[in-house]
């Protein structure tokens, strides 16, 4: 009997066959994903990238719950009209925070990932409330709700740990003092507006929806939207190092 | 599986795999030969493959391939041969001053074309896409500038946005709240509203007294808007006596305004986009109609 015949093993024995089956199947995941993981080129050296501020972070939780992903992409490809249009092409460092990433497959808006500083807070606030008002050909639905809506602040020292377990390398301190960074972030009176600078370079403290007297989820959403694709120092950034 | 003896089938002529369950054989149907050689084929084109191009994991890098491709290595010499063609038709552009754009003729017509493109993409989801503007977007097509409507100024704000976060050189000016920082009373913005209407020629309201207002306003306004409320281009103090209204000019929109002040921010373009887009967007706006 050749080995040919040995299936007859596998086709009597369910059991045996599913272990065949996952077996076969991680070989290309073990080939293809898992070094990913420890090779060193997958992540670029930059300079700039940092964790999210609380407000950022909570932001990102409402763009993931809204399903913004659903219509806009976070990556930016290296190809020539895409750069044209949105900037450099994405690096894997600018999401190694994100957990998991907004990369996104489907374009039914435009890629997002450069759209930090792109528009004002007002045009942001505007235009979630109702796209139309600023681009009258735009498709996008409406979110006026975010302008009303009390940000939930209780939970995020709690997604920052997620976070943390996750990668992110958010310190004891960062994580006690989140929900005094998130309201400082939205105040520039506060007097941990300084402190929150300290522990979150270059983060943008100012009140993002435009209604000083409170702190909505567009605040947030808009923070996140605001930073999107600004964090690396491009100046300082060794392009041709980290041709892959 | 009873056993494993291959059996010729009288119906169809070809013999069984020698699989048996329950009585039922199956017949041995193998895959065409043509296919399966396609098959093989695809096997040792890949190894071709693994040798030219990225490949194989290793333990502290990757196989990178005997040709040396890299998609960002490829974008990056289609981007540059991009620029290069532009380069070609407007390398004056880059080089030349704003003024000398403007009196060529033909670098006019290709600041005007770039311009316009790029106008569509960036300035359009504020401004219209006719650069009509809409409250709180200034219109592009008058000549009523908050700083300024000469090439250089446009260019100017352009490049620097106003009151934008991430430029150093950007625009500012901050008006005071009146009402929210309680330098003026209810009544008394109202008052300095009516004056503000007065000023560009609108119905005032039954209490309104001129002597009042004026007083008012050359207290706490003028300073930036000028006694006749004519404005300041290098505060961006807009022009107050003329119909144009960024905010509206209804007695509850000024009253709001000087209650609360306004702020609107405009983007620095200049870490966006390249300088001679910016340059060209500069000359594009200039030539809507109001550039001075």
């Amino acid at each position: 009997m050749s080995l040919w015949q040995k299936h007859a093993i596998f086709e009597k024995n369910s059991l045996l066959l599913v272990i065949g089956v996952i077996i076969v199947v991680s070989i290309g995941g073990l080939v293809e994903i898992a070094p990913l993981f420890y090779l060193r080129s997958t992540i670029e050296q930059v300079q700039g990238v940092r964790p999210y501020t609380p407000l950022e972070l909570a932001g990102r939780a409402i763009y993931v719950r809204e399903g913004c992903y659903n219509c806009h992409s976070q990556m930016i490809r290296p190809l020539r009209d895409e750069i044209e249009r949105y900037g450099h092409y994405s690096l894997a460092a600018e999401s190694m925070f994100d957990k998991p990433f907004q990369w996104g497959s489907k374009r039914t808006g435009p890629d997002l990932a450069r759209v930090g500083g792109k528009y004002s807070d007002d045009w942001q606030r505007e235009h979630l409330v109702n796209p139309r008002s600023v681009v009258p050909q735009s498709i996008m639905p409406g979110y006026p709700y975010l302008v009303r809506n009390e940000l939930d602040v209780a939970d995020i020292a709690q997604h920052m740990r997620a976070n943390r377990a996750g990668g992110v390398p958010y310190s004891d301190e960062m994580i006690a003092n989140a929900v005094a960074d998130l309201r400082a972030q939205v105040n520039p009176d506060d007097p941990r507006a300084a402190e929150l600078e300290k522990r979150y370079p270059k983060a943008q403290i100012r009140d993002f929806d435009g209604n000083p007297q409170r702190l909505s989820e567009a605040d947030a959403l808009i923070a996140y939207l605001q930073v999107l694709g600004t964090m690396v120092d491009f100046k300082g950034y060794d392009a041709k190092a980290n041709y892959r | 599986m009873a056993g494993h003896t291959e059996e010729h089938d009288a119906v169809t002529g070809r013999t069984t795999t020698g699989h048996e369950w329950d009585g039922i054989k199956e017949l041995n149907t193998p895959l065409p030969r043509w296919w399966l050689n396609v098959f093989y084929a695809t096997i040792i084109w890949s190894i071709g493959y693994f040798i030219a191009y990225p490949a194989w994991p290793g333990v502290s890098s990757y196989t990178r391939g005997v040709l040396g491709y890299s998609s960002r290595a490829d974008v990056a010499v289609e981007v540059e041969a991009l620029k290069a063609r532009r380069a070609a038709q407007a390398a004056d552009l880059a080089t030349v001053e704003l003024a000398a754009i403007k009196a060529d003729p033909k670098l006019l017509s290709l600041a005007i074309a770039q311009g316009k493109a790029a106008f569509g993409d960036n300035c359009a989801p504020c401004h219209g896409i006719g650069a009509t503007g809409s409250k709180g977007y200034p219109n592009l097509n008058d000549d009523e500038w908050l700083w300024g409507g000469t090439l250089e100024d446009i260019h100017t704000t352009l490049k620097h946005g106003i009151r934008s976060s991430n430029d150093a050189d950007t625009r500012i000016s901050a008006m005071p709240a009146f009402g929210r920082d309680g330098i003026l009373k209810r009544d008394e913005i109202r008052m300095v509203a009516n004056h503000v209407r007065a000023l560009s020629g609108q119905p005032t309201e039954a209490g309104y007294n001129r002597a009042a207002g004026e007083k008012l306003f050359a207290d706490n306004c003028a300073s930036c808007h000028g006694e006749k409320g004519l404005g300041n281009r290098d505060l961006g103090a807009p022009n107050l006596a003329d119909a144009i209204s960024l905010y509206g000019n209804r007695l509850e929109d000024i009253v709001e305004t000087v209650t609360n002040s306004r702020a609107g921010v405009m983007p620095a373009w200049a870490g966006r986009l390249d300088p001679v887009t910016v340059k060209s967007l500069a000359v594009y706006v200039h030539s809507l109609g109001g550039g001075q």
